[in-house]
């Protein structure tokens, strides 16, 4: 996994302190272009607290965050927003008595030209639900009408909504903080695919799971968190999924030797851990 | 959500499909329940369904219908506004001792009075949002605040004082209980402007993004925040919209009784709002309801009261009778909009 191309999203040494808590500790990151970068861990391992600095959630008391190499600080998520990064929540963050094609324009209306628009601030609400459709179409989400409540739908087509929201509006990355955890299997299944179908489409993904073999079947590379640090960046095709847990859990070194002779040698190492 | 599904071609919706849609649809509930009170009324007394008689109706409709306006914005963000009846008074009372007292302009006074009810409702707004205080904590306070000044501003005087006869207040206060005649029956311009509110209402919440922002931030404020909705200023937005409903509401209420009277406002304003709101088919749980609703609600609201005096129902059994009414109509709230998710 030699890249040489520059990381779309990158952190460098981001800590995080509570107190006496140390939530995250000198932590980096990168996410490359066209790839799924799977975030794993314990409980307190950091994740989401990395993922919330990368979406502008928090402010990170150290270290730096660079998109397409520039500096970046973001103070709110709107920041982040602006800055082409899109974050799905695990907890449906929908509005569902609204319809679908105002769920996936919430907070971005797209006026009527002309004087309606102008004057009146009237939606243009026939061409958002046309786009709206498209874009379902070509995520293909089947849905019946754009102009049905969210709530009427299935689990999972609610989080296919979410999902299609922030696929239509990130311009540089999305990032999905345990988009099936409340999800039943089918559902997840789903889900899924449209995570794949979203990378296919040229949008850089980072997913936060606990889910293993999902994270072994959609990630490209796999970045493992223990008690705020990054102790390994493994890959699906150099790790076998019991060697990601026991990194995870804080097996030993002798332990993971042991695991590691049987399959070979990890492609990365962190220098945390040496 | 799957490429099969999308695949399948849209069937026709069956005859009964139609009737459950319809039946499902936001005012249709509150519409047929306007058609069956209407019905009884008119078997009890024959000259309900006269035109005077409905005119009256909607003439005594048209203060509640416009307080109702604003409390169907705060409910729909999932608030509730016990302050509306009080703060009328208030803006009542500003209304007509500034204009006749203070010697002011009677244009001016009416700014005066309509301003002390949006500060009031900018008050409701920042305490909830700001503070962070419920809503129904906030507005049992203000209610209390605003019936005092009422009661201090006036020194428990009428405006103008000791009226017997033909109002000496200024006419430009008196405007909305002037009529123009439609056929044979007498429409006061204040039931025009009610309507014209009613129609301002529908325009900003079904069209235009503010509206779908009223919604989201009601249905579920988290969601709203993280697409990016400043949802504080949404509901601050709401309260000061509802608090200019409240002063234009104190308007047509002196227009319709020709005088500021401290004790106006105190009884049944509050709960024949909420209960048009809710009768209307709105939530109040948040982000379900339509003004459209509302107005078929006040109008059920202002015909019981109507109906129940034409068919020699005592004062106080109305006041059962509406006590029963908000109760059953937020039971059946319960039932049908029992969060889902």
């Amino acid at each position: 996994m030699s890249e040489p191309q520059q990381p779309i999203l990158e952190a460098r040494g981001l800590a995080k302190r509570y107190g006496q808590v140390v939530a995250l500790d000198g932590v980096d990151f990168e996410l490359y272009p066209d790839e799924i970068v799977a975030v794993i861990g314990d409980n307190g391992a950091g994740k989401s607290t990395l993922i919330k600095a990368l979406s502008g959630a928090l402010q990170p008391d150290e270290g730096e965050i660079r998109l397409d190499g520039k500096r970046v600080r973001f103070r709110t998520p709107g920041d982040a927003r602006s800055a082409g990064i899109e974050t799905v929540y695990q907890d449906l963050a929908v509005a569902p008595s609204l319809d679908i094609a105002s769920n996936i324009f919430l907070g971005r209306e797209a006026r009527r030209r002309g004087p309606l628009g102008l004057a009146l601030r009237m939606l243009a609400k026939r061409s958002m639900r046309r786009d709206a459709a498209r874009h379902l179409q070509e995520l293909k989400i089947g849905v019946q009408s754009m102009g049905q409540p969210v709530e009427n739908l299935s689990g999972g087509q609610r989080q296919g909504v979410a999902v299609a929201r922030a696929a239509k509006w990130a311009e540089r990355v999305a990032i999905m903080d345990e988009p099936t955890a409340a999800l039943g299997v089918k559902e997840t299944r789903q889900v899924i695919d449209l995570i794949l179908r979203v990378r296919e489409r040229g949008l850089p993904v980072i997913l936060i799971s606990h889910d293993m073999p999902h994270v072994f079947e959609l990630a490209d590379r796999i970045q493992i968190m223990r008690l705020g640090k990054r102790v390994a960046v493994v890959t699906p095709q150099t790790h076998t999924m019991p060697e990601a847990v026991a990194i995870m859990t804080g097996a030993t070194r002798g332990e993971l030797e042991q695991a590691l002779i049987k399959e070979g040698p990890p492609a990365e190492l962190p220098e945390e851990d040496a | 959500m799957t490429s099969e599904t999308s695949a399948q071609p849209a069937r026709a919706p069956s005859p009964l499909e139609w009737i459950r849609r319809f039946l499902a649809a936001p005012a249709v509930g509150p519409f047929l329940a306007l058609l069956l009170t209407m019905a009884f009324f008119s078997l009890k007394s024959d000259r309900f369904l006269q035109g005077p008689n409905l005119s009256l109706v909607l003439q005594q409709v048209m203060v509640v219908g416009v307080l109702a306006i604003g409390q169907t914005l705060v409910i729909l963000t999932a608030g509730i506004d016990l302050s509306v009846g009080t703060v009328m008074a208030f803006g009542q009372i500003v209304m007509t001792k500034f204009a006749i007292d203070q010697g002011f302009s009677p244009l001016t006074a009416i700014a005066l009075g309509i301003l002390a009810c949006v500060a009031f409702g900018v008050l409701n707004g920042a305490l909830v949002t700001g503070v962070r205080l419920p809503a129904f904590i906030v507005t049992l306070g203000t209610l209390n605040i605003a019936f005092a000044l009422t009661h201090i501003v006036s020194k428990d005087l009428t405006y103008p004082p000791g009226t017997s006869g033909a109002s000496t207040l200024p006419s430009q206060l008196l405007f909305f209980g002037r009529t123009f005649t439609v056929g044979h029956t007498e429409i006061t311009y204040g039931v025009v402007l009610m309507f014209v509110l009613f129609g301002l209402a529908w325009f900003s919440l079904t069209q235009t993004a503010w509206g779908r922002h009223v919604y989201a931030t009601g249905d579920n404020p988290e969601a709203a925040r993280l697409t990016g909705i400043k949802t504080w200023r949404v509901l601050l937005s709401v309260y000061t919209v509802a608090g200019l409903m409240y002063g234009i509401a104190a308007w047509l209420l002196v227009s319709r009784t020709e005088l500021g009277d401290p004790n106006a406002g105190q009884t049944t304003e509050n709960l024949d709002s909420i209960t048009a709101v809710v009768l209307g088919g709105t939530s109040l749980f948040g982000g379900r309801g339509t003004v459209i609703g509302t107005l078929i609600g006040a109008i059920i609201v202002g015909i019981f009261r109507n109906g129940l005096t034409l068919i020699g129902v005592e004062v106080i059994y109305q006041y059962l009778v509406t006590g029963v009414l908000v109760i059953l109509a937020v039971a059946v709230d319960q039932l049908t909009h029992r969060r889902r998710l």
